[in-house]
């Protein structure tokens, strides 16, 4: 699409998106998000890119392959939900760290669990976008 | 082949493999770890070793060695050991040689696990692991379609077996209560009352019989000889073929001692000895015809297993352990006549003693021992089968005729086979001269001197092996004595007679064996028939398919939607679960918005002419449907379904662009029947809603994440902290199948496109 409006705008509104895709994923474990919906939104901003700058600049964006970001989320999750091994104790149970906890708040967390979600989150964004940009290339 | 032949001086010798060696060491060292196991056994201990699996419903990752495991074992890994050495030359300089010997390494640990399991469960992931290797292995030379053919062949014929075996499994743990086989050995009289025995019976035969090539399975068996003759070596003399038989030994105490495993077995194997033999004599190739050999020896284990006594089981294990000696080495044997000459044909080979010195003796040795001649351990085999036969008392004449037959037929093949080729003057075009190479030699020559040294001290198997393994079938102090001259007996006398007949059967066996071709043609042939039975099947897949999914859109959809449909209104029909309540009274005004949204929608989709209309029609359905989830409170819901939503217009545009105008015609045509089918879904899809929150809520899971939401999983929202954590094992199938699906999607499109650029077209191989 030869649109200079929609492909000025484009730049600006992947940004947007991808920023506020990492804001989903990382809310998610208490306010409305997650993996799922950031992976969705992700993904919707580089189909906006691909639409606007083309499959192959939006491909070159994205600088590894949608299905290779695939695998990458997938093999993600499976090391969070193996990661319980390490410290003997049941598979995919979520593995906590707090930093700076006190009595009312549990401060900032890393989890296997946000691992997990992350892997969600790449599973979900590649998957769409390798269906959407084979999509468009073949038409 | 022709690569693998030119081994004489002056052409340059192909790369060497100097790793080639490590997979035989890592067999050895198994080999020695179970041999440290021996003096424990022999004492009649055994070893349990358990770890819990999926304890909540009785999978334990047990381990049991006891004396038929450990004969097992040890067979597994010592012959496997020589088999990896042999193969890391035989196969030296082929392109796959690393990943031939991992199938080989995975097939041996497969098998190993497959005798050590205690549980029948385990036992069966391992069981259908060595089938999945043997596959592997068996289409090793891909390229060739004989090769791909006989390994589909065994995977289905085995796999089947596999799918009756787990069958029979999981009704031997309804009956017993347990998975743990060193616990339903004690319960075999339970397991023989119940009604389920039959079934059990049944199924677990189907299993062991396919695995080990019985008739009339047995025609997998030879065609698997398409695979390199190392693996022919392993697999289908010592190990897999023999994995049916273990599955008989090791339920003989659960299931045996009723007619109908007696009469299952005694005729099944007995009639697998004699036919398999028979086939034997009539092969022209060298490998084919040991593969018969070895279908006789597994129907002779077969019949004997048939009976409980002491006898009968004291020879079938020996005949175990005798029958992997001699033909692992006789198949290696096979292999190194191959690699000279190039030539597996019987008519042909000839005079090969002076070539290959070394091999023609190890040949003579183990033929000797498969033709039963003292002092070979064969010797003490026979006269064990025979003294095992003479107890039988049902039907004793059935079961010593069969064995004199079976054992003077592998008389006369023993002398066709090790004789003929080496030993004969007529002398094919050889090479001039050719040096076996000693990682080759070494497993024949070994494997033929150990039934030597087996039959002149044949105590030293006896106490350490046969003994605890009868006793772990049939029970301690059952295990009969091995002699090598046990007086003049009855079964001497027929051992006599064996030779007589079976040294006139060689002495004819150049006419015989014409007469028995010809003969073959006319009878009934189990490989062709299984060819037809596989192509009736694809032919009704092919109608099933061409009438369910034709490949036209509207028909999938169509047939999905009437297959739905008719399920609800027959389930709605059989359960008349018609009362429902139905009021408008809590509709607010911004319900009736987003009803009156979501029928715009539809509406439009129906009647516009444009596809960009519909797409839009369909979306603000969907976008009715978000606002939905967002009036009673679910955000997350609302968000996904929105996203989803605006994808899928992204998609339909792209797609759109192929597609023809939708307004070819001006006005939507009308399909009453589509109209009908349609509102049979909307109204039972309306019922079953009606239904569902008819029904009190059961809020009792919900009430369980509310709580431990934040206590637990440290995440306020519910619905990510399910997904994340208290069902992260659904999400993580669940992403998997979005990017299977994903994958699959993007094949199909791409099969459509034209070859890119740049793309170097693979290269076919052959070997």
């Amino acid at each position: 699409m030869n649109s200079i409006i929609l492909t000025a705008s484009t730049r600006l509104l992947v940004v947007m998106l991808l920023v506020f895709s990492v804001f989903m994923l990382l809310r998610g474990h208490n306010e409305p998000g997650g993996g799922f919906i950031g992976g969705l939104i992700a993904a919707t901003g580089f189909v906006i890119y691909a639409i606007g700058c083309g499959t192959s600049a939006a491909r070159h964006a994205l600088r590894v392959s949608p299905e290779n970001l695939s695998v990458f989320g997938l093999g993600l999750a499976l090391i969070a939900g193996l990661l319980p091994f390490v410290f003997d104790e049941a598979l995919f149970k979520g593995q906590w760290v707090f930093f700076g906890a006190t009595a009312e708040d549990k401060g900032i967390s890393i989890s296997s669990v946000l691992l997990f979600d992350i892997g969600v989150y790449l599973v979900v964004m590649g998957a769409i976008l390798s269906l959407v940009f084979t999509l468009e290339e073949s038409v | 082949m022709n690569a693998l032949i030119q081994l004489s001086d002056n052409t340059p010798s192909p790369p060497v493999n100097y790793f080639g060696f490590i997979p035989s060491l890592v067999c050895l060292t198994l080999f020695i770890i179970f041999l440290q196991a021996l003096p424990t056994i022999a004492a009649g201990e055994t070893l349990r070793l358990v770890y819990p699996w999926v304890p909540s419903v009785g999978f334990n990752m047990s381990m049991m060695i006891d004396g038929l495991s450990l004969t097992f074992a040890l067979l597994i890994s010592g012959i496997g050991s020589l088999v990896m050495l042999y193969s890391s030359r035989y196969l030296q300089g082929d392109q796959h040689f690393a990943r031939f010997h991992l199938y080989l390494i995975l097939f041996m640990l497969s098998m190993l696990g497959l005798v050590l399991s205690d549980n029948l469960m385990t036992m069966f992931v391992f069981w259908e692991l060595t089938t999945l290797t043997s596959y592997l292995l068996i289409g090793y030379k891909h390229s060739y379609q004989l090769s791909r053919r006989s390994a589909l062949q065994a995977l289905l014929v085995t796999g089947c077996g596999g799918l009756a075996l787990l069958a029979g499994i999981l009704m031997i743990q309804m009956v017993t209560g347990t998975f743990e086989l060193s616990e339903i050995r004690g319960q075999g009289e339970v397991i023989k009352n119940s009604e389920l025995y039959l079934p059990i019976l049944i199924l677990v035969l189907f299993g062991a019989f396919t695995k080990s090539g019985q008739f009339p399975f047995h025609f997998w068996l030879p065609n698997a000889m398409a695979a390199p003759t190392p693996v022919s070596a392993y697999l289908h003399s010592a190990t897999m073929v023999k994995a049916g038989i273990y599955l008989l030994a090791r339920l003989h105490p659960s299931l045996s001692g009723t007619d109908a495993w007696f009469w299952s077995l005694t005729v099944t194997g007995a009639v697998t000895a004699v036919f398999a033999s028979v086939l034997a004599l009539q092969q022209l190739d060298f490998k084919q015809s040991l593969a018969y050999t070895t279908l006789m020896a597994l129907g002779t284990l077969t019949l004997l297993l048939g009976s409980d006594t002491g006898y009968a089981i004291t020879a079938a294990m020996t005949f175990l352990i005798v029958h992997s000696l001699y033909k692992a080495a006789l198949f290696l044997i096979v292999g190194i006549v191959d690699h000279a000459t190039g030539v597996r044909d019987l008519k042909v080979l000839g005079g090969l003693r002076t070539l290959m010195p070394f091999t023609a003796g190890a040949a003579a040795i183990a033929a000797l021992s498969m033709a039963g001649f003292p002092p070979f351990l064969g010797f003490i085999g026979k006269e064990l089968k025979y003294a095992g036969a003479l107890a039988i008392e049902d039907q004793r004449l059935l079961v010593v005729g069969a064995i004199l037959l079976a054992n003077a037929l592998m008389f006369a093949v023993a002398c066709i086979l090790a004789f003929k080729p080496f030993w004969s003057q007529k002398a094919p075009p050889l090479p001039e001269s050719y040096q076996e190479p000693w990682q080759m030699l070494l497993g024949p020559i070994v494997l033929a001197l150990l039934g030597v040294v087996f039959g002149v001290f044949p105590h030293l198997i006896s106490v350490s092996l046969v003994h605890p393994a009868v006793a772990a079938i049939i029970g301690q102090d059952q295990a009969k004595k091995l002699v090598l001259w046990a007086g003049i007996n009855m079964p001497l006398m027929l051992s006599v007679a064996t030779f007589i007949l079976g040294f006139l059967m060689y002495k004819v066996h150049i006419p015989l064996r014409d007469g028995l071709i010809g003969l073959a043609t006319r009878l009934p042939n189990f490989d062709r028939g299984w060819d037809k039975l596989l192509d009736y099947f694809s032919r009704f897949c092919t109608a099933l398919t061409q009438t369910i999914q034709n490949g036209r859109l509207k028909q999938y959809v169509f047939v999905t939607l009437l297959t739905l449909t008719t399920a609800l209104l027959s389930t709605f029909m059989v359960s008349e679960a018609w009362a429902f309540n139905f009021s408008l009274e809590d509709m607010q005004i911004k319900h009736w918005v987003v009803v009156s949204i979501i029928v715009a929608g539809c509406f439009l989709t129906l009647v516009t002419a444009s596809r960009v209309a519909a797409i839009a029609g369909l979306g603000s359905v969907g976008i009715g449907v978000a606002l939905i989830f967002i009036s009673y409170g679910a955000p997350d819901v609302a968000i996904t379904q929105l996203l989803v939503e605006t994808l899928v217009v992204v998609l339909f545009g792209a797609a759109a662009l192929k597609l023809p105008h939708l307004n070819a015609v001006k006005a939507p045509v009308f399909r009453p029947f589509d109209a009908l089918l349609s509102i049979s879904v909307g109204l039972c899809f309306t019922v079953l809603m009606l239904l569902v929150t008819g029904e009190p809520l059961d809020r009792r899971i919900t009430e369980f994440f509310e709580a431990a939401s934040w206590t637990e999983a440290y995440g306020r929202n519910i619905v990510n902290v399910i997904l994340v954590d208290f069902r992260s094992i659904d999400t993580f199938g669940e992403i998997a199948v979005v990017f299977a699906a994903a994958l699959g999607a993007m094949a199909a499109l791409k099969m459509g496109m034209p070859e890119k650029e740049g793309l170097p077209e693979k290269k076919r191989s052959e070997p």
